[in-house]
């Protein structure tokens, strides 16, 4: 139960390398605040000096409004669940559960109801007395999680705690770690590289690139309008088409006001629709069909056109074929402009 | 289970295992029946005559009281050196641990004592505690403290101790540095979350997760300590002053090569054996179960 604010946080290693350049967020109580970005972005770093575990070389790291940046970890109240869950192998379930209690000297009586409370959230009343080697990937990530949650920290943070786990695992325990989060209402810290889990979990959703924030907010205003190209193709699977704008054939005559800096044209492969003929309104592109992609509920077309490569969402099955002529199109208000430095313009 | 291996070839495999057998023939069952047939005879000095006795050497020394006191002496001797040597080795390389910058350099240089051949780690002790001419003796008649090892018998101990616990301290380094290393830091990193500090993180992560190095060089260095430690004995005591430092590997020394009693040394050596063997079987068995392997 706290704020997180983070105000211009660096890291800087001793090597002189900048791993965070100057990040502010501010996590509200209660949110689920997701850092998403490619390998090496410095979402990790950023959640370990949040964490306490590396030393923030400028700007600050408050919770409730007091900077704990000289705070270790010891003191700092958080709960954190790792990649590869870090269980002690050498205690069983219970052990595992119990020992943050322990070291802040809860009584016995206290320690047993609140593990067994927090085994049963969990379903793991029955396998308290294993030990972790004994139990598979899904179960010990439940309970690293509840590691985590018997304390009842001020802030929770995750660090890709679901990418050790198969897809189908994956999909369940996204659904109730984001259950979990609501209920207990504590402030949250994730870490991913997975855009959807970033998109599915997050309040807030900080897209991280190269130690900055590129964009940050809701993650639906962040799908609609990405601020950069970057975010553009970060977001959404498959990526945005980002085109050149001077390759653009516009074959109807149709007229788009483009913004004037713009030099980047983008759309959402289920933004753009194939015809045989072009509709007359907004984007329309020759292509040719090079790849088919039937996912089931959807078909993903791979085309070229106008030197590039451009995806294109159908429903269901699709009956092009390989070499296949046609259209591609697009309203104008579902598309996106960059500019030269790869910013939104418009 | 592992299904059965067939070989072909009848003569083949024996014929591969052959120079392995050979070697523990030769080298440890032969010497071995050896002294166990030596152990029931008794000779005179010369090797002129000897006479088959039975168990009358074992009889004779295990009522020897000097052979009570050398069993004393090696009980203590070895427990001291093993816990000295285990409990520096330990201190020294979490601190190694924690160095960040020419973390290499320290550890050569820990490691190093262990390259020193045990006579000469014993003379270097002996020099430095030396009561006329050693250093460290100097300081520590300076503080007051009646340093005499040469008349005194626990003094005596305490310097043997020192010097082969010294030399082992670079070996159990090596062993629990590899150890510590091989503790993933994500562990550490949830112990301090979970509100343990260091010292709390040591004794409930840590050491737990040492224990099958910990319990691995308990057995090397108690076998150390009984054995190899001959060399350091020899050249710092010599077993004396009287019998305050004789260990039994230093008595059947002393009574084959020196007093020439082959029959009792004979007898002392084939206990020896079976001590060893019981106690490396009574670590197996009772100490390894607490041992958690990864």
């Amino acid at each position: 139960m706290a704020t997180v604010d983070l105000k211009d946080v660096r890291k800087v290693y001793a090597g002189g390398v900048e791993a965070v350049k100057g990040v502010s967020i501010a996590i509200p109580d209660k949110a689920l605040c997701v850092l998403v970005g490619p390998s090496g972005c410095g979402k990790s770093t950023l959640l370990r000096m949040i964490a306490g575990l590396e030393t923030i070389t400028g700007g600050t790291c408050a919770f409730d409004g007091k900077v704990v940046n000289a705070i270790g970890p010891t003191e700092r109240d958080i709960a954190m669940v790792f990649q590869n869950y870090a269980l002690y192998p050498h205690m069983k379930v219970y052990d595992n559960m119990a020992y943050g209690l322990r070291n802040r000297g809860t009584p016995k009586d206290e320690i047993e109801r609140r593990v067994h409370e927090t085994a049963k959230i969990l379903e793991l009343s029955h396998l308290l007395e294993r030990r972790p080697r004994e139990l598979s990937g899904g179960q010990r990530q439940r309970v690293a999680m509840g590691r985590a949650i018997v304390r009842n920290p001020k802030v929770f943070l995750f660090d890709e705690p679901l990418s050790n786990l198969d897809a189908k695992l994956r999909g369940q325990m996204r659904v109730e770690i984001k259950n979990l989060q609501r209920s207990l209402g504590v402030t949250s810290v994730y870490v991913t590289h997975d855009q959807l889990e970033a998109m599915t979990l997050a309040d807030i959703l900080v897209v991280m690139n190269a130690g900055q924030v590129e964009q940050l907010g809701n993650p639906l205003d962040i799908y609609e309008k990405p601020a950069s190209t970057f975010v553009a193709s970060f977001i959404g699977a498959p990526p945005m088409n980002l085109l050149p704008v001077t390759d653009v054939k516009f074959s109807d005559g149709t007229v788009i006001s483009a913004p004037a800096q713009a030099t980047t044209l983008g759309f959402r492969p289920e933004d753009a629709d194939v015809t045989q003929r072009s509709s007359g309104d907004g984007l329309a592109l020759d292509a040719t069909v090079e790849g088919v992609e039937p996912v089931g509920a959807e078909s993903f077309l791979y085309c070229a056109a106008a030197g590039q490569r451009v995806v294109v969402r159908v429903a269901g099955r699709s009956s092009h074929e390989l070499g296949e002529k046609l259209t591609v199109t697009a309203r104008p208000e579902k598309l996106h402009w960059f500019d030269s430095n790869g910013k939104r313009a418009g | 289970m592992t299904p059965r291996v067939v070989f072909p070839n009848k003569i083949l495999p024996y014929l591969l295992v052959a120079p392995q057998l050979a070697i523990t023939l030769v080298f440890f069952y032969w010497p071995a029946s050896q002294a166990l047939y030596q152990s029931m005879l008794r000779e005179d000095p010369f090797g002129l005559k000897s006479q088959f006795v039975w168990f009358d050497n074992f009889k004779k020394v295990l009522s020897d009281p000097n052979y009570i006191n050398s069993i004393e002496v090696t009980a203590i001797f070895s427990i001291s050196t093993a816990m000295l040597s285990m409990v520096a080795a330990l201190i020294l390389a979490v601190m190694a641990d924690k160095v960040v910058r020419s973390r290499n350099l320290y550890r050569t240089l820990l490691i190093w004592p262990y390259a020193v051949a045990p006579a000469i780690a014993g003379m270097l002790w002996l020099f430095l505690f030396n009561p006329s001419i050693g250093s460290l003796a100097y300081a520590l008649r300076w503080m007051g403290i009646a340093w005499d090892p040469l008349l005194k018998g626990d003094q005596a101990m305490v310097l043997v101790v020192m010097a082969a616990a010294w030399k082992q301290i670079s070996y159990n380094f090596l062993f629990f540095v590899a150890g510590l290393q091989a503790i993933p830091k994500a562990l550490i990193e949830a112990a301090a979350i979970d509100g343990a500090r260091e010292l709390k993180r040591f004794w409930t992560i840590v050491f737990p997760l040492l224990a099958p190095t910990t319990f691995f060089l308990l057995v090397v260095n108690t076998v150390y300590a009984f054995f190899d430690t001959f060399g350091i004995i020899h050249a710092v005591t010599g077993g004396g002053p009287g019998k305050a430092t004789e260990t039994l590997v230093y008595k059947v020394y002393n009574d084959g090569f020196v007093n020439l009693i082959l029959g009792d040394s004979a007898a002392q050596s084939v206990i020896l054996m079976v001590i060893v063997i019981a106690l490396t079987a009574v670590q197996f068995r009772y100490v390894e179960r607490k041992v958690h392997y990864g």
